[in-house]
């Protein structure tokens, strides 16, 4: 039961954690989260790592398109941009962590390239303008060999702090648990100063915001540039987890899969961007335990499992934009305000 | 010379077909603001359907008309389940409906009919025809009078048909048409089933001329923006031209250029064209003057 939830100052007003009870919670989850590794096998640590950097490029994305609204379908590249410049980063011998940050560094100036457009673009043909960075990027990785290894790709030498080598998904896990976290963070107070009250102004109505003293494209490019460092970063511990990278690593699909985890999280939302990233990347690992079990008596199923899952995540946007616009954040607020009042909801 | 002819006429028979699923995006856009990224499923959808009739011994007239039929129920449904429940939500969400979609319809095909190409039987004989000293094969010459067929009935009906008129008025102001007596939803009904309806024969065309069918007509979709970003995105004729000139330019490009930079020009070409137009004239050629610049 929530308490005490009531405000009468600015302070808590902005403040991050509304009541004890929330910072408690949260603290509770990072220990679940940290002691994961001790019971959880291989294989969902694995899966834990794919979620944690989703859950940045979903963040980045966010940033992007949910609060500055600003639609881009150039996800795909961004992460690819990162992933490659850690590639040729490590073979240069750069240490792990500043390989990350460099990645997303170079990303940034990549994502305030393409964000040009949005000077003079919006909507519908800004979304094409990215469309267009996604493949121009995929033809430069294609075709750029001498720095991306072409079709054949390039491996990556694990990431290694001092003497710690991170080369299993077990000591993996807390180096992106700890990214994530951090980038939670980052996003978290990013909408608390002032750029990113300005990023919402832009968002909420572009000529209001020029009015009231906000530099609109100005304010757009930095948008780019954050979103597309976060998802840079990452794209480089996807090139330290995934270790052999590929022009395949990066489809179309990659930037579609990321525009699903925040309309299903929720636009706008950082709580949103996590819970998206958690059940997009978690959707197929669901759908194989179930076709698994079902294996018995419907064997076709595992046959169908590529469709299925393409099929599954395809309803379940159109569903979530039909039934659930706002996505599971709101619905989530909407849950706890209800217990809040529980028993007496009216 | 005779290099440049080809890559050109090869280029026009592509574009053409190209101009046929643009005129199903532009329909759409202009009736109903939305742009349906899931056009190159719909083609998708028509190939495959298409040739499981062919399969199942359907004549070919008989199977194309089937397919006509069956494209116009699955636009008349998407519209309807689909796209309407959108009406008023923000941009972003109606893209990522129609992607969405996009998803739902590959999932079908993969489902239905695997990865495999799935080859259509030879309608042409294999000897080519001369247009001077140029050999073209049948089946190219058939999917442009086939292509221009279409794009000049649709033209026409676009201007002298009452439906047609109807479409356009809608196209001008959903108020004001809905104030003389159309009924708008009806209008976008139409449109949708008219923009499946075109983009499957497209894909049956291109069925027939690469010789079947497989997952890589999809990205027909994609590809078509390039066009209709040229053309203008509310103009049918827009989508005509800038059919015939990527189709033209990609040709060209990918015959001269890919040597030189090893393979792949082709695809990419249309989308560094698409940027530059977007920041020199982003309404296109044809388009209407009204995009609001920030």
């Amino acid at each position: 039961m929530r308490s005490g939830d009531f405000r009468t100052s600015y302070e808590a007003d902005m403040a991050v954690f509304d009541t004890a009870f929330a910072r408690w919670l949260l603290a509770a989850l990072v220990v679940v989260l940290l002691a994961f590794p001790l019971v959880g096998t291989s294989y969902w640590l694995d899966v834990f790592n794919r979620v944690g950097i989703a859950v940045i490029a979903a963040l980045g994305l966010n940033i992007l398109t949910g609060f500055t609204g600003q639609i881009s379908l150039g996800n795909a590249a961004f992460l690819a941009v990162g992933a490659y410049t850690t590639a040729w980063l490590a073979g240069k011998g750069v240490p792990f962590i500043v390989a990350m940050y460099l990645s997303g560094l170079v990303s940034a100036l990549v994502g305030m390239v393409f964000g040009i457009p949005s000077l003079r673009l919006k909507g519908l043909y800004l979304a094409i303008a990215t469309l267009a960075a996604h493949f121009i990027v995929a033809f430069t990785v294609v075709h750029w060999e001498s720095v991306t290894g072409g079709v054949n790709g390039i491996s990556i030498e694990p990431a290694r702090i001092g003497s710690l080598t991170f080369d299993n998904d077990q000591k993996l896990y807390y180096v992106i648990l700890g990214a994530a976290i951090f980038h939670v963070w980052f996003a978290k107070n990013l909408f608390r100063t002032r750029m990113g009250k300005a990023f919402i102004a832009v968002r909420d109505h572009d000529i209001s915001a020029e009015v009231m003293g906000v530099d609109v494209f100005k304010h757009k490019l930095y948008a780019f540039a954050v979103s597309s460092f976060f998802v840079g970063v990452a794209g480089s511990l996807l090139a330290y987890q995934a270790r052999i990278i590929s022009p395949e690593n990066f489809p179309l699909g990659v930037a579609i899969d990321q525009l699903g985890m925040i309309i299903i999280g929720g636009l706008g939302s950082v709580l949103g961007s996590i819970l998206g990233a958690a059940f997009i990347t978690l959707l197929p690992e669901i759908l194989r335990i179930v076709t698994g079990a079902l294996a018995g008596r419907l064997p076709e199923l595992v046959q169908l499992f590529a469709a299925l899952k393409l099929g599954v995540f395809g309803l379940t946007i159109v569903l979530f934009l039909i039934f659930e616009p706002d996505g599971m954040a709101a619905r989530w607020h909407r849950i706890k305000a209800y217990w809040k009042l529980y028993p007496f909801s009216y | 010379m005779d290099f440049f002819l080809q890559l050109a006429l090869n280029g026009v028979v592509v574009g053409s077909i190209y101009a046929l699923v643009a005129l199903g995006f532009v329909i759409i856009y202009k009736s109903s603001g939305v742009l349906n990224f899931a056009q190159g499923e719909f083609l998708l959808l028509g190939a495959y359907v298409f040739w499981a009739l062919v399969e199942g011994r359907a004549p070919w007239p008989y199977a194309v008309a089937l397919t006509v039929l069956f494209s116009i129920l699955l636009g008349l449904a998407m519209e309807r389940l689909i796209l309407r429940p959108m009406i008023g939500e923000p941009i972003i969400s109606v893209i990522m409906v129609t992607l969405g979609l996009s998803s739902m319809l590959r999932a079908i095909v993969l489902g239905a009919w695997g990865t495999d190409t799935r080859p259509y039987p030879a309608l042409f004989a294999s000897e080519p025809v001369f247009l001077g000293p140029l050999p073209v094969s049948r089946g190219y010459l058939f999917s442009m009078f086939v292509a221009a067929l279409l794009l000049a009935s649709f033209t026409l009906f676009f201007r002298y048909s009452r439906v047609g008129i109807a479409m356009r008025a809608t196209a001008f102001s959903q108020e004001v048409a809905q104030s003389m007596g159309i009924s708008v939803r009806r209008i976008f009904a139409v449109s949708w089933s008219i923009a499946a309806v075109v983009s499957a024969l497209g894909g049956i065309l291109l069925g027939e001329l690469r010789g079947g069918a497989d997952g890589s007509l999809a990205i027909l979709g994609l590809k078509t923006l390039p066009v209709v970003i040229l053309g203008g995105l509310d103009s049918i004729q827009g989508a005509i031209v800038g059919g015939l000139i990527v189709g033209v330019l990609e040709n060209l490009a990918g015959g001269y250029l890919d040597p030189i930079m090893g393979g792949g020009v082709k695809e990419v070409a249309p989308f560094a064209v698409l940027v530059l137009i977007l920041m020199i004239k982003p309404y296109g050629l044809f388009g209407k003057v009204k995009i609001e610049r920030v």
